[in-house]
């Protein structure tokens, strides 16, 4: 049982901020405008983040301090994300070209800012986690469940869940949900019935670069105590995994979670007893995650819903 | 005149002047940002970027062609794929097998006479690489497969592979590396090295530069015959543009995503086998969990030359160049990230080509507008006819 929980909670580490930042691929593929810079606005919302940790550190500690961090991640990927915005719905631009550009420049930035700013001219930004939660008061002590969900556990995971269920109700149950889509579906219709495409897009992109950078805190606090400008690719993982929730926000939740708990039999088969006996090395775990995905895929793929009009600039005149 | 002023008009020349402004603005931003973190050395580092490789004279020069060949070829990969349409962000995975297939080759492989052993070790490279792509390629096509995640799993997959193949084969254990490969495996130096070398003493400080960056140069001359001179490259571009109206034109589109596909990974694979065959001196294939750059930074390079195979040579050296000048930045006290960052905004602003190819052509028309206007109101009407009737007909 013991093992269980491990395997579970160790899952939620994985796939929780692949899941932010999938929901956050959904708002903005959604709206009609590809974003593969996720990863570089996760590294962005990381990075000052976690730098905010690194100052506070010694005056805060606990879950106010997470939270505030919380709050500048948004912020960052919501400001970084504006780059691509503008280039994307102002400027018509190739949007490859300028998320590309942003994923190149987040990595270099957040290196040679750290590197400059930090005493000993490290890049590594290291930080204390004083933010896990050994147990959830009263929630904690339910058998089973509160060993799954409310032992060992982030807040983060919570907030995780609270941001699907917002997805979900923004997305389908309100007024600016439907235009969102319908801007990501044919917005030239949009457009004709008074929805400003040009607002719609930016939002979705907004939307986008704050759970983006939301998930890139969220990734690195559980799993690591130093920030090294990286977030491993999780950004195109997440990109993967949108695809694979086919753009609905409950199938990325299990896309995520499928991916999730592949990535942990990779990387903790060692206290798994059957998988510790096998001789299989280490590498060949680590290739599971990523083979299943595909075999996956390839059997749920026929029927692709891409949004129709995403990547493709809004342009008034044209037909 | 008229020829200048056509010249200046033209599409090819627009395109270019707008990639050369996206590159001045990224050297200001560079310089600025210089600026901002060390106001006293900040001069004297730019001009360190500016000379790039030639900072260290000849050898200097040679490693920039060096980390320019594999360069050109993931740029090539990239692009040839833009042209085709599709995405192939899996370069780093198709990079590193085809690297593995060709040290492994050089190294065990040792019957095969030299010219032959690295000719086979590179033929060897550029086929794993295709198989790496030919995955996704299927996938694509025939089950519907979104190539971009495909080949982003095809990356990880490719890392962990190689890397658990190279510690089962050709692993030196002691450095953490893969093995030198066979003297033979070697490429040959293809009269590089009477050009790019230090003079240290009575020898020869020799730059690792070899004959990969004539092959790299030869294979995007025959990139750019393929898509532009033949009738297979004209249908895969066709796919590209629309893979319906070629389909309705009788084109078989599914062989086509797949095929390119596999072009566009033999080619990152064979960047692979040139970067790792260069010597005892040259590059080894570290065995680490991350995914190899010079596969993303084929993304880059194509922009920058516009997914054009000629202007992927040129988008390559330059992005060596300025990366070799960011390594000699640390002799001050800078970051060599700098100038990732000067590339990255040189491709954000690439991104708005659009608007710097409009900003020419009405420059020149605004210049036209204000001469013929201080003559005489009339002359504007006549001017702005004979324009029209030149471009209906051209009797100008």
């Amino acid at each position: 049982m013991q093992i269980l929980f491990l395997v579970f909670q160790q899952t939620m580490f994985f796939s929780i901020p692949l899941l932010i930042v999938a929901l956050g691929g959904v708002f903005t593929e959604r709206s009609g405008v590809t974003n593969i810079a996720l990863d570089g606005m996760m590294i962005m919302g990381a990075f000052t983040s976690i730098f905010f940790i690194n100052q506070m550190g010694d005056t805060m500690s606990g879950q106010s301090l997470l939270l505030i961090a919380i709050l500048i991640a948004v912020a960052t990927g919501t400001v970084f994300s504006l780059f691509h915005a503008y280039a994307a719905v102002n400027l018509k631009a190739d949007q490859i070209i300028s998320g590309t550009a942003l994923n190149m420049f987040a990595p270099a930035f957040a290196i040679f800012t750290a590197r400059m700013i930090q005493e000993n001219g490290v890049q590594q930004i290291n930080f204390m986690n004083t933010f896990r939660i050994p147990s959830v008061p009263v929630l904690g002590d339910i058998p089973v469940i509160g060993g799954l969900f409310f032992q060992n556990a982030y807040i983060t995971t919570y907030i995780g869940f609270v941001i699907l269920i917002l997805s979900v109700i923004v997305l389908y149950k309100t007024r600016f949900g439907l235009r969102l889509r319908a801007c990501g579906e044919h917005p030239h219709a949009a457009d004709s019935v008074g929805i400003n495409v040009y607002r719609m897009r930016y939002a979705g992109v907004m939307i986008s670069g704050a759970l983006a950078g939301l998930g890139g805190l969220v990734f690195v606090i559980p799993t690591s105590t130093n920030f090294n400008a990286t977030v491993s690719g999780y950004g195109f993982l997440a990109l993967a995994v949108m695809i694979f929730g086919q753009w609905k926000p409950t199938r990325v939740l299990f896309a995520a979670l499928f991916f999730g708990l592949m990535k942990t039999v990779a990387s903790a088969y060692s206290v798994i007893p059957l998988l510790a006996t096998s001789n299989i090395p280490s590498d060949i775990y680590k290739m599971i995650p990523f083979i299943a995905t595909l075999i996956v895929l390839a059997f749920s793929s026929k029927s692709s819903q891409a949004p129709k009009a995403v990547g493709v600039p809004y342009d008034k005149g044209s037909r | 005149m008229i020829q200048v002023k056509e010249l200046l008009t033209s599409d090819s020349f627009n395109k270019a002047y707008s990639s050369i402004f996206s590159i001045l603005i990224g050297l200001l931003f560079g310089l600025i940002i210089l600026a901002v973190s060390n106001p006293a050395q900040a001069g004297e580092g730019f001009i360190i970027i500016l000379k790039g490789g030639f900072s260290t004279g000849a050898k200097g020069m040679g490693q920039v062609l060096y980390f320019a060949t594999p360069l050109i070829l993931t740029g090539l990969s990239v692009g040839f794929a833009f042209k085709t349409g599709l995405f192939n962000i899996g370069a780093p995975g198709q990079f590193i097998m085809g690297a593995f297939a060709a040290v492994y080759i050089g190294v065990k492989w040792t019957f095969l006479p030299a010219p032959w052993h690295w000719i086979v070790a590179l033929i060897g490279a550029a086929l794993i690489g295709g198989l790496w792509a030919l995955i996704p390629g299927l996938l694509k096509a025939y089950l519907n497969v979104h190539e971009v995640i495909a080949t982003i799993m095809m990356n990880y997959i490719g890392m962990y592979f190689a890397n658990y193949l190279i510690k089962l084969t050709v692993y030196d254990s002691k450095k953490g590396l893969s093995m030198n490969t066979a003297e033979t495996a070697v490429l040959p130096k293809g009269g590089l090295d009477y050009i790019f070398y230090n003079p240290l003493g009575s020898t020869k400080d020799m730059s690792t530069v070899n004959c990969g960056i004539w092959i790299a140069i030869a294979i995007a001359i025959i990139i750019y015959i393929i898509l532009n001179r033949t009738t297979f490259g004209y249908e895969l571009k066709a796919c590209g543009f629309n893979p319906h109206a070629s389909r309705y034109a009788g084109i078989n589109d599914k062989r086509n995503v797949v095929l390119s596909m596999v072009i566009a990974g033999m080619l990152a694979g064979l960047g692979g086998g040139l970067l790792y065959l260069s010597g005892a001196n040259g590059r080894h294939i570290k065995v680490v969990d991350v995914l190899a750059m010079e596969g993303f930074n084929g993304i880059p390079v194509a922009l920058l030359g516009l997914s054009n195979p000629i202007g992927i040579i040129f988008a390559a050296i330059f992005v060596s160049y300025i990366t070799q000048g960011g390594n000699y930045l640390q002799t001050l006290n800078f970051v060599p990230e700098i100038i990732d960052i000067i590339i990255a905004c040189i491709i954000y602003f690439s991104a708005f080509s659009l608007i710097f190819r409009k900003l020419l052509p009405n420059l020149i028309k605004f210049i036209k507008k204000r001469k013929s206007g201080k003559t005489e109101n009339a002359a504007e009407i006549k001017e702005a006819d004979t324009v029209q009737a030149g471009k209906d007909g051209g009797e100008q």
